[in-house]
């Protein structure tokens, strides 16, 4: 027993008794289950474990900050009527936007944040950190910061562009064949079922098998194995507005089938398929991710935060965490692009109520 | 009875055609290859009498029709041919680290799959509340974590700074079972979180559906106590969806075992397929394809099998 320990327990007790005391019944419940966990922690990993207790719960109450102050910054900034929505967003909403927001900064502005270059041997292998090198350096000597900053460039750069073509290929065929139905709908339907059957990591392994592993068709490999998801949604959602009395009334004024699509059934289905678009980049990210993890992605000397993780392995055994600090990347995005999905269908399934 | 044995016969055919038009891809890709086979084998330094000799020993000199048919039957009594690389029967590699992936699949289904029902059961009787949300969080953190995020830092944790279990999942077949699930421990427990938040998540949306519906409302309004609604009135109707979400979930830890076993230098068929993709050794793809396409489809059907025969509704298609 030392202080560390008779504070750390004093402190949740006391102030769980608090929160009891003034009948805040979620406070309480979520303090004195976390007591409860600390306990059993605490019996099988020693004061380490109760540290880690400490250091978690700091972190999970500093991004709560951040994601309060970021929320309250965009209802300043947005106009009123968004800043209403914005108000009212949960704070995992918040934590996702900011994050989004760090992403694309030091996606954009890559070059002008990252202090060399993303090839640049600047010193040995598996260099420590510095105060030249944020991270320390990586199997070849290059800066580990530098490079995951140009990763986020990179890495999402080319998942961003592959959801974008498999989105306009899903969605433009899935509302064409809801508008024009019949035959063509058939076998498009049949198609994707079958594209749909075949697990999507297996399939793009075979077919990067074949044609190689370039940027290019990367993209395109990944386009073609997830345009049928979108394909499907598009379909469903184009399906019910296809019946309302507008469109009998834009085809009764002779409008053609792609200024129905265009005009009439796009602007009636979009909000499912913005949540949908969030939901397929995760999926695409993931699977981006994984196959450079496997060595069959982006290829080097391109930093890439998949290819990073597989190149830095070896240092798991020394327990080093560089090899974590680009998985994390990976996982810190798309669980950010997960919380503002969920809050966007929270939204859409709760103002059809 | 007759009836829901022929809408089973229906599924099962419905699959076995999915399963044809499947092989016909992953043999035609192939095909698609710029120039053949062997000239991407041999590269674009090889003479014209090495292509002639590989193009014969490959039989690649008949239509490719006839080819197709022959792998196909070939396939069906358990002949993949040969590998390009070490020329060994592809089949010899396949059975036991087909054996071996599905041994690491079926351990951490069977951990998975109880405490996913039980913990998805109880968020749905507790919605709403902290631990909802807690849990929401949690598993949407978990789902959105590439594996090898989770397997890494698993190694990190257990296998380095604290010794517990070994970080490499190297098994062999005269090995203990004790043995085997002490080494393969990491591995199943990468994939036990990943699947665990699915099938909460998956469970949790059925159950909350169910609760919603106007005969438990009824129930509970005639006054039949908590557990009794729970036990009597939403589980029967929950076992359909509860199936599906668990052979759905199987579905994905026999596919989404390749990342893991990379992680883990587990000797599955995953790592294999990985190994055959860079080395282009396309007899070992196509095999180990074919391989995982079939268990895909089949854990789906045995989805669909398992909604019908719990849910009389379905039998009576309209």
């Amino acid at each position: 027993m030392n202080y560390f320990i008779i504070g750390f327990y004093a402190l949740l007790i006391g102030v769980s008794s608090l929160a009891a005391f003034y009948q805040k019944r979620t406070a309480f419940l979520l303090l004195f289950s976390l007591t409860l966990v600390s306990f059993v922690m605490g019996i099988v990993g020693g004061e380490g474990m109760l540290w880690s207790v400490t250091i978690l719960a700091g972190l999970i109450a500093f991004s709560a900050g951040v994601s309060f102050s970021f929320r309250e910054f965009l209802v300043i900034l947005l106009p009123p009527d968004l800043a209403k929505t914005m108000r009212a967003a949960p704070l995992t909403a918040g934590f996702g936007l900011f994050v989004i927001f760090t992403y694309a900064i030091s996606g954009i502005f890559a070059p002008i944040i990252a202090p060399y270059g993303e090839a640049e041997v600047i010193s040995s292998a598996f260099a420590p950190a510095d105060e030249n090198m944020l991270l320390g350096a990586d199997q070849l000597g290059r800066d580990m910061f530098s490079r995951i900053i140009y990763g986020a460039r990179n890495t999402v750069g080319l998942a961003l562009l592959a959801t974008i073509l498999a989105f306009a290929m899903g969605a433009t065929a899935g509302l064409y064949a809801a508008t024009v139905g019949g035959k063509l709908d058939q076998l498009l339907s049949r198609i994707v079922d079958v594209i749909m059957s075949i697990p999507s990591l297996i399939f793009s392994l075979l077919l990067l098998s074949i044609f190689g592993t370039n940027t290019v068709t990367l993209i395109i490999v990944i386009a073609i194995i997830y345009a049928p998801r979108v394909f499907r949604l598009a379909r469903s959602v184009g399906g019910n507005v296809v019946v309302m009395d507008y469109i009998e009334a834009a085809k009764l004024r002779g409008e053609g089938n792609w200024y129905l699509i265009r005009k009439e059934i796009l602007p009636n289905s979009s909000a499912p398929l913005i949540a949908e678009f969030g939901l397929e980049f995760c999926f695409v990210f993931l699977l981006v991710a994984g196959l450079s993890f496997l060595g069959l992605g982006i290829q080097p000397p391109t930093a890439d935060w998949g290819s990073m993780v597989r190149e830095n392995a070896t240092l798991i055994s020394f327990g080093e965490i560089t090899p974590l600090i680009p998985a994390g990347a990976i996982a810190l995005l798309t669980v950010a692009v997960n919380f503002v999905v969920d809050w966007m269908l929270y939204m859409s399934s709760g103002l059809k109520e | 009875m007759g009836d829901i044995l022929n809408i089973i016969a229906k599924r099962l055919g419905l699959g076995l055609v999915t399963l044809l038009v499947i092989s016909i891809i992953i043999f035609g890709a192939v095909e698609l290859l710029p120039g053949d086979i062997a000239q991407a084998v041999l590269g674009q330094g090889a003479t014209e009498e090495n292509l002639a000799a590989m193009r014969a020993q490959l039989g690649l000199d008949r239509a490719a029709p006839i080819r197709y048919f022959e792998w196909l039957g070939n396939a069906v009594t358990g002949d993949f041919g040969k590998s390009l690389v070490s020329q060994t029967p592809v089949s010899e590699a396949i059975y036991t680290r087909f054996g071996n992936t599905l041994f690491l699949a079926l351990y951490a289904a069977i951990i998975a799959v109880p405490v996913a029902i039980f913990l998805g059961v109880l968020v749905a009787l507790y919605r709403n509340t902290v631990f909802d949300r807690v849990a929401n969080v949690v598993t949407l953190t978990s789902i959105s974590s590439p594996e090898f995020f989770l397997g890494y830092v698993l190694i990190l944790f257990l296998a380095v700074k604290g010794e517990y279990f070994p970080a490499i999942a190297k098994i062999s077949d005269d090995m203990s079972l004790m043995d085997k699930l002490d080494r393969t421990f990491l591995p199943a427990l990468t994939m036990v979180l990943v699947v665990v938040a699915h099938m909460m998540r998956m469970t949790r949306a059925s159950i909350i559906n169910l609760l919603a519906s106007p005969y438990v409302e009824m129930a509970r309004l005639k006054g039949v106590p908590a557990w009794k609604v729970i036990v009597k009135h939403t589980l029967p109707n929950a076992w359909a969806p509860v199936i599906n979400v668990v052979a759905l979930n199987l579905a994905y830890l026999v596919t989404g075992v390749v990342l893991v076993e990379v992680v883990f230098v587990y000797p599955g068929i995953g790592q294999l397929l990985v190994d055959a993709v860079t080395k282009r050794d396309f007899p070992v793809v196509q095999a180990c394809c074919l391989i995982f396409a079939a268990t895909f489809i089949l854990l789906n059907l045995a989805a669909d099998v398992g909604s019908i025969l719990t849910n009389p509704r379905l039998r009576h298609p309209k």
